[in-house]
Order: structure tokens, then sequence, then C-alpha cells
């Protein structure tokens, strides 16, 4: 924030207003990465304007003075060269690029996703020793499976968290590559077999947000979408109750017939799931007999 | 294995899609087109013509207006497909599903990326270069005439495996890329795959081939006087542009290659188990793809550069800059593939630089953007149809950079990445650059390859229903990208987002009524052909060499090689009181027409079908004879003719009294 404090109130408030009437959940998230996502988008957006807007109106500016039919203007037609002009028309856009370098640098890294938050929001610090809500995600031909070890229970289609909580989402896949996506959350991060990506998120409104994949997987991909709902403390206890209510227990022989594609699937619970469930999906050999890739090659996870 | 699969492999009746009656109305429809211009053919006799003048042609003129054709027609395909997609996501919203299934629509959207790449973009663009460059650089054709042949004749024979998936069997159903897994024999089985395989293996031969043909032709051919730097800027773009094909087109060989052997042999590069690793996949076609757009858009810098010195009567500003402009993007190019995944998770030193390498490019892209506005700035600009299609790029392909650039911040990709905002993106810079370009290119050529210019009317007709089109159809996409929309969606459940697909859907429209308009606009100008005819062989009052013929130019263009002084030949010779040689000709020394090019790339797209259908049988007929007809064709000791001196001193005694009639 802090520097791009004034040019986002400067330049936020054109698309802002372009686009005040549709639902722009990019432009206003309820997450703090996506919010600081939000912002650099602005910023950068604002940068650009320095030199687009400019060139915009000069071409329409020197077109219409430079028309043949107007015979006042000057014709110079073997003016072809000005080194002030070439060292401005290379340098602008330079001191511009590296001030967007910089900050891609900086913004790149402080918000890389598998680095853990450091904060809830602008104004809310991290409290030390706060463990993040581990969520282990796959995805499958068409659905996400949400395994939270912590509970011990996993859902399918359904994604909740407490607000103010920092998540950390440890993602893979079960056959092809796919991309784990909540707009108002956090921005993707691709969900590919046999490896694992990661994502740090907090959500800090509640809320009913959509989630989706990102990446086109197969014929049941347009149904590839679940709910994340950001939930108060009281809210988020009361639907982990529910699901503990619900019964059924996901092991190996329940997520091999899981797997199997399938689309537009309704929400699912699992009250109890398999422990170690998660990371023989990650190491390809959750079918019986099948070899674990950890102990082919080298541990995919420490 | 019996005798029947041996023989034919997979395909059987089932292969036939009967039952789908959009596909049985588009074959009914095709077949009858395809009829009538057999049976008129027949009746005007022009089978002999054809394959005389055009088909075993090894004329860079000709081959050049082939590709030309080639790309129109594949753009009503590539646009078809477009505007089906267009119609269904306007209309599939809650309990409508829209009247294509996944199954369909998810060929379609792969068929239109690999048909607008591969065979409109890179036709128009080999095309042109084809036309235009052996011409502005005083050379009488290209380094390698018959291999210019052979690599038309192969793309071409790309073309009609991708057309015949339509009817026979199915397309890839995995986006224009083919990323495995999803491309890999255990999730798409089905020879849609393979037709994409070998549909891109034998066009990138022809790609390939035709690159180094005309990297060798611009280094090698130029007119006594021409350095490099004094070369036009359109002739620069285009070594740019071939150097980039020669460097990557084998990258995507090895890649498909690869791929097929997953499919074909079972290996596992990028399988899931085993040790293979799609990542790899990802990252080797993006080495390929990155460079490709800039394959794409280099020429048509080259053409807007011409123009714009051409109509506002000036010098281009900056040639210098220009030139290392080019060459800077040229460079670059290869050090930015990543930036189309990164979201893999490469982590954020690699994510950064690959987002500041991109970024980097727009320094050389916007001196070019400001090269021509002040090419602009006190000239005389004569708002030609080639000169309303470069200001109307200018604006709106600053848009497309600047969100490009956007897209290079890795966080700001986090979110923007595979949404609709992505799409609109690129096909702001691909259709405001390259297609706006190719249009330009041709209202500005076009007199010059075939003797009139073309209709100003339907033109403005089809240029502004194109450009108004492309702002209509392609801004919601941007906000629908805001909204959190992704692409490749066959079905949406939101109703607040029907409303921006529907205006998305009108600009498709619009864009229709554009090229129905220049199909118009070519039609009209060929049947007021005499009134519109160029006699001077210079309508635009340009700069450059090619203008210094006659429109069209004769088989041998330039009856003595021009010597070069200046940059703008052209131009400086009409300054300094030129005069046209009118005797003293000499024989001119000329490749002489084969058809083992057509020939050639008959057998290869054979045994590329083949392949597709595991017909193993005729794979194996189809390549011996296609190695012993590459063999026979070395044997062919009668690769040259002589145009005499009495028929170049007939040809340009003709042009001089056609000249003194009109000038």
């Amino acid at each position: 924030m802090r520097h791009d404090k004034i040019l986002k109130r400067l330049l936020g408030a054109a698309p802002a207003l372009l686009l005040g009437g549709c639902n722009a959940v990019l432009l206003n998230p309820s997450g703090d990465v996506a919010l600081q996502q939000r912002n650099l988008i602005y910023t950068a957006t604002g940068l650009m304007l320095i030199v687009i807007l400019p060139v915009i109106v000069a071409t329409i500016l020197f077109a219409w003075r430079y028309r043949a039919a107007n015979r006042k203007a000057r014709h110079d037609p073997d003016w072809d060269h000005s080194t002030r002009l070439e060292l401005v028309i290379w340098s602008v856009p330079l001191m511009i690029i590296i001030a967007l370098g910089s900050i891609t640098w900086v913004s790149t890294h402080l918000l890389d996703p598998y680095r853990p938050l450091s904060r809830i929001s602008a104004d809310k610090p991290l409290a030390a020793h706060v463990e993040p809500l581990t969520v282990e995600v796959v995805a499958l031909d068409w659905k996400w499976l949400f395994i939270y070890p912590e509970y011990g229970f996993a859902t399918v289609n359904e994604l909740a968290a407490p607000v103010d909580r920092p998540i950390r989402f440890k993602i893979t896949a079960s056959s092809v590559m796919n991309s784990f996506f909540i707009p108002a959350l956090a921005g993707q991060i691709y969900a590919m077999p046999g490896m694992q990506t990661m994502l740090h998120a907090v959500i800090n409104a509640p809320g009913d947000y959509e989630g989706m994949s990102a990446n086109y997987s197969g014929a049941g991909f347009s149904g590839m979408h679940f709910r994340f709902h950001g939930l108060d403390q009281a809210g988020f206890d009361q639907w982990v109750a529910r699901i503990r209510a619900a019964g059924g227990v996901l092991d190996r022989a329940a997520y091999l017939a899981l797997e199997r594609p399938s689309e537009n699937d309704p929400v699912r619970r699992w009250a109890a799931v398999d422990p170690d469930l998660y990371r023989l999906i990650l190491n390809r050999c959750v079918r019986p007999g099948s070899t674990c890739m950890s102990d082919l090659v080298q541990p995919m996870e420490k | 294995m019996d005798l029947r699969t041996w023989i034919l492999g997979r395909l059987s009746l089932e292969a036939i899609p009967y039952h789908e009656p959009i596909l049985v109305a588009t074959f009914a429809g095709v077949a009858v087109i395809g009829l009538a211009v057999l049976a008129l053919m027949t009746r005007y006799r022009l089978w002999g013509p054809l394959w005389r003048d055009w088909v075993v042609s090894i004329d860079h003129k000709k081959i050049g207006i082939m590709y030309m054709v080639l790309g129109v027609v594949m753009l009503l395909r590539g646009f078809a497909d477009a505007a089906m997609m267009r119609l269904q996501q306007a209309v599939s919203f809650g309990d409508a599903l829209g009247y294509l299934p996944p199954h369909h629509y998810d060929q379609i959207f792969t068929a239109h990326g690999v048909i607008m790449i591969f065979f409109v973009a890179m036709p128009f663009i080999t095309g042109l270069m084809n036309y235009v460059v052996p011409l502005q650089i005083g050379a009488r054709d290209v380094a390698f005439p018959f291999l210019n042949n052979f690599s038309f004749w192969m793309t071409t024979g790309g073309a009609v495996l991708v057309m015949m998936s339509l009817f026979v069997g199915e397309f890839a159903r995995t986006g224009w890329l083919a990323y495995p897994p999803l491309s890999g024999l255990d999730f798409s089985p089905d020879v849609g795959v393979d037709y994409y395989i070998w549909a891109l293996q034998v066009a990138g031969v022809g790609t390939l081939l035709s690159g180094i043909n005309l990297a060798v032709t611009i280094i090698k051919m130029r007119a006594p006087g021409m350095k490099l730097m004094k070369m036009p800027v359109f002739t620069w773009t285009a070594l740019c542009t071939n150097i980039l094909i020669i460097i990557t087109f084998p990258v995507l060989t090895a890649t498909l290659a690869l791929l097929g052997m997953d499919r074909y042999l079972g290996t596992q590069f990028f399988t899931n188990d085993l040790g293979g690793n799609p990542m790899m996949y990802v990252n080797l076609i993006w080495i390929w793809g990155h460079p490709e757009v800039y394959i794409l858009i280099l020429p048509l810098f080259g053409a807007f550069s011409e123009i714009a010195a051409t109509y506002c009567g000036k010098r281009l500003f900056g040639y210098t800059s220009m030139v290392y402009a080019t060459i800077v993007i040229t460079v670059l190019s290869y050090l930015v593939w990543l930036h189309h995944f990164f979201t893999m998770g490469s982590g954020a030193s690699v994510n950064s630089f690959f987002g500041i390498t991109t970024m980097v490019i727009s320094i050389p892209t916007g001196a070019k953007i400001f090269n021509w506005l002040f090419t602009m700035y006190r000239g005389r600009i004569r708002f030609e149809l080639p000169m309303m299609w470069t200001v109307a790029f200018m604006i709106t392909f600053v848009i497309g950079g600047m969100t490009g650039v956007l897209l290079a911040v890795p966080p700001a990709d986090f979110v923007l990445h595979n949404s609709l905002f992505l799409i609109a993106h690129f096909h702001n810079v691909i259709i405001g650059g390259v297609v706006f370009g190719v249009f330009a290119a041709i209202n500005y050529w076009f007199p010059k390859a075939f003797g009139f210019r073309l209709n100003a009317f339907w033109g403005k007709c089809s240029f502004w229903c194109w450009v108004v089109g492309f702002w209509v159809a392609f801004m919601p996409l941007y906000i629908l990208g805001l909204m959190g929309v992704t692409r490749r969606l066959s079905h949406f459940e939101d109703p607040s987002l029907q409303v921006w697909f529907q205006v998305a859907a009108a600009g498709a429209v619009l864009i229709a009524l554009g090229i129905a308009f220049f199909l118009v606009q070519i039609y009209v100008s060929w049947r007021d052909r005499e009134a519109l005819r160029d006699v001077t062989g210079d309508p635009w009052d340009g700069r450059t060499l090619e203008w210094s013929t006659s429109s069209p130019p004769p088989d041998y263009n330039f009856a003595f090689t021009p010597r070069v002084h200046e940059r703008d030949a052209w131009w400086h010779m009409k300054q300094s009181d030129y005069r046209r040689p009118e005797d003293g000709f000499v024989d001119i020394h000329m490749p002489r027409n084969t058809a083992a090019g057509f020939i050639l790339a008959a057998l290869s797209s054979v045994l590329g079908f083949a392949l597709i259908w595991h017909m193993w049988a005729p794979a194996i007929a189809a390549f011996v004879l296609l190695v012993a007809a590459a063999i026979g064709h070395t044997f062919n000791y009668r690769r040259d003719t002589h145009v005499r001196a009495q028929d170049v001193t007939r040809t340009e005694h003709a042009r001089t009294l056609q000249l003194a009639r009109h000038v």
C-alpha cells in the first residue's frame, strides 16, 4: 500500500466507475491476498497509462492535424530523425518499466503463494503462533476433493474457512492438470497429478464465494465449480459439527470409486477420512499394490 | 492383426459423424459448394491453367497469392468456429445447456485456436513475405524456388488434415496447445489429438523450409548496393521473423514428436507415471509458442512501417531505432516463455525474472509505436484504407499491449490467468495487430499483385465493421475476466453474466459483416477492375522497389537488377530522374516449374492420414512412395529455363507504351 495509495485513489476511480454496474469480483475481493493483487492491477495500469494515454491522444491529434486536406499543417517530407526525441521515446518507457519491474520483483516475492502469510489484512497483523488451517485439495475428474487433516474429515465441492484465519492449501490432482481458483480469496495455482503446489490465503469477510477450476481439463470442466464459505468462528464450528454428523468414511476403496469421472457432482461430506489418503494420492499409489512415487524417486513432500 | 485392420486401422463407418445434424448440414453445404466449383472449373476448362499456372508454379508471386487464398479460406472456417462459441456462450445459462454438448464445443475451441494461428495467421504472413520480399530487395525469385512450392503445399496438406477431421473422426478436445496429460493416450485415446499432431507436423515442415528459404533470400539475394541498413523495414522484419521460425519451429516439431511417441510407441515423456513429466511439455511448447506470436506480428509491424511512410508522404521516422527495436524483440522473445504459466508454482524469483523480461519487450515495441507516430507528425496523410487500418491498429494495439504488460506481473496474472481477460488480451493484440495488419497489407499490395486497386467503399464498410466489431466483441470479455469468469466454459450458472456474452455475440455479428464486406470488396473490385486499373505500377506514390515494377510484375520481376543507393530506393530513383531502361535486354535465367512439391506434400498428407487412423499398410506404402518421389526429384535435371531477350523486350516495350499512354 503506502506509496500506491495516492495512485490508487487517482486511478482506481476510472475502472471502478466503469465497472460499478457489475459485480467485478477481482476488483472487489474479500481476501487480503486478492486485495493486494487488485491493488497491484491498479498500480500497474496507472503506471502504464502515463504512456498509453498520451500515445492514443497524439495518434488521434496527428491523424487529424496532418490529414492531406489540411494544407496549413507543416509538411516536412525528409524529417526522419531527432536524437532528442529518440532519447525520450526510449527512456520514458524504460523508466516506467524500471518502476514496474521493481514493483514486480517485490510483489512477486511478497505474494508468492508458497510464502506463509505475514498479516491478516492491511490493518490486522498476524497474531503470534497462529497455526494456519490446512486444507488438502485434490482436483478430480471433474470435482474437487477437500481434506481437512486437522479435523479428519473430507468434502467434495464444498469448502469453508473461518474469517481472518490463515489458510494453507496443499494442492494436487488425480489425473489431468486443473487450476484451483477462488477469485474472491486469492489468485489461482495449478493442480497437477503427482505434484504438489501450495497456496496461502485468508478470507476477511464472511460470505458465500465461488470457486472453480480455471484450467480446462476435459468434458466435465464447465461443471467443475464449488462453493467457498467464509464463516465466523461460530458458523465454522457449526459447519464442522454438521460434517461430523454426516457420518461416512472416505477410505481408499471409497476414494477409488470417487475418483472415477463424473460431472456436475453435488456436495458430499465424510465425517472421517483415511489420514494417509492425501499422501497416497500425491504419490499415485491409492490403488492397493501400486508403488508410491516417493519410494521410486525423491519424496515429494518433506 | 487381420487384413482389415492392417489396411483400414481404426477407420470405420462409425467415424463418420452422420448422427450430428450440425456436421451433416455443414458437410452438405461444403459438398454443394465444392461440386459447384468443380462443375464451373470443368465448364470453363480451368483445370489445365490451374495446374500449369498455379499448382506447379515456383513463381514466388503465385505462391504468395496462394498462401493468401489459403489464409482467407481458413479464416472462414476459423471464424465459423468462433461464431459457434459466441452463440453457445450467449445462450447456455442455468437450465439451458445451449446447442453444443461439451464433446463438440471442446473440439470447436481447439480447432479455432489451431486454425487461426497455424492456418490463417501463418499463411497470411508467409504469403505477404513471399510476395513482397523478393520484389523489395530487387530479386527475381526466392533462393530455393522449388522448396517454396513444396512449403506451400505442405502447409496446405496440414490444413487439409484439420478440415478432414470435421467429417472423418473428430478433432482434439484439448485446447490449442494440447497439454498433456490430457492430450496423452490415457485421457484422449481417440484420433483427435493424432489429427492435431500430424496436421501440425506436416504443416510445420512447410513453415520451417519456408523460413529457411526467405532468410537465405534476404541474406544472399539483395540487389547490389542494398546494404543491411538500407533494406526496407518490411524486409527487416521478415528477416527477423524467419530467423525466429528457423530457431523455434524445430522445438515444436520435437515436442510434438515426443508427444507422438507417447501416443504411438508407449514412451512416457509427458505422462503422469514412470518418470514422465507434463510440465516439460508445457515449457517446451511455449519455448516455441511465445516466439510464435512475434513471428506473427513482426512482419505486420514491417507492413505498417511501409504503409505509414507511404501515405504520410514522408520518410519513416527513426529507421535505425526501428531496426534495432525489431532485433531486440527477436532476441527477447526467447526469454519470456514462462509467463504463460506463472501459476505452475515456479517460485518467486523465476516468476519475477520472466515477468520483467516480458515487460522489457514493451520498450522496443513502444519505440515502434512512437516511430509511427512521429512518421505521421509533419506528414501529409492520405487516409486510404491501409492508412486507416494503421491508425486503428495503433489505437487498438496499445491497449492490448497494456493489458499484456499487466498480465506479465505475476501476482496480477494469478487472478487474470486463464480468464476471459486473457482471451480479450490476446485477441486484442492478434486481431488489433495481426489481422488489422493483414487487411492493411492486402489493401496496400493488392494492386501490385493483380493490377487493379481494391474498391474503397466496400473496404471502408469492412474496416468499420471489423474495428467496431472487435471492440464490441472483446471489451465485454475484459469485463467478464474481471468478474472472475474463466475460459473454455460451455455453460454458466450465474445469469448476471449473460448480458455481456450477448454483447460479445453482437460484436461477432459485426465481425462477420466485416468479413462478408471484405469478400464483397474483392468481388466488386474484380468486376470493376478496368476502372480500378493500376497502369503505373506505383498507385500510392510508393517508396520501395516493388513499386518500380509493373502491376502485376512480369514473371522475372526486374528486366535488369536495380542498383540501390538509398534507403527508400524507389523514392530516391524517382527523385533523381531515374529512367527506365527501354532496350538492351538480355536472356533471363529463371527456375522451371515442377510438380514435385505438390506430389511430395500430397504423399505426406496421405502418410499423416494413415498414421492418424493406424492404417499401417497404407502408411508404409505412402512412406515408401514419399522417399521414392523425393529421390526421383533429385534426378530431375531440368530445373531451369530462360526467358529469351526478345520476350523480355516485348514485355518491357508493352509497358513503355502503357506508361506513355497514361502518364
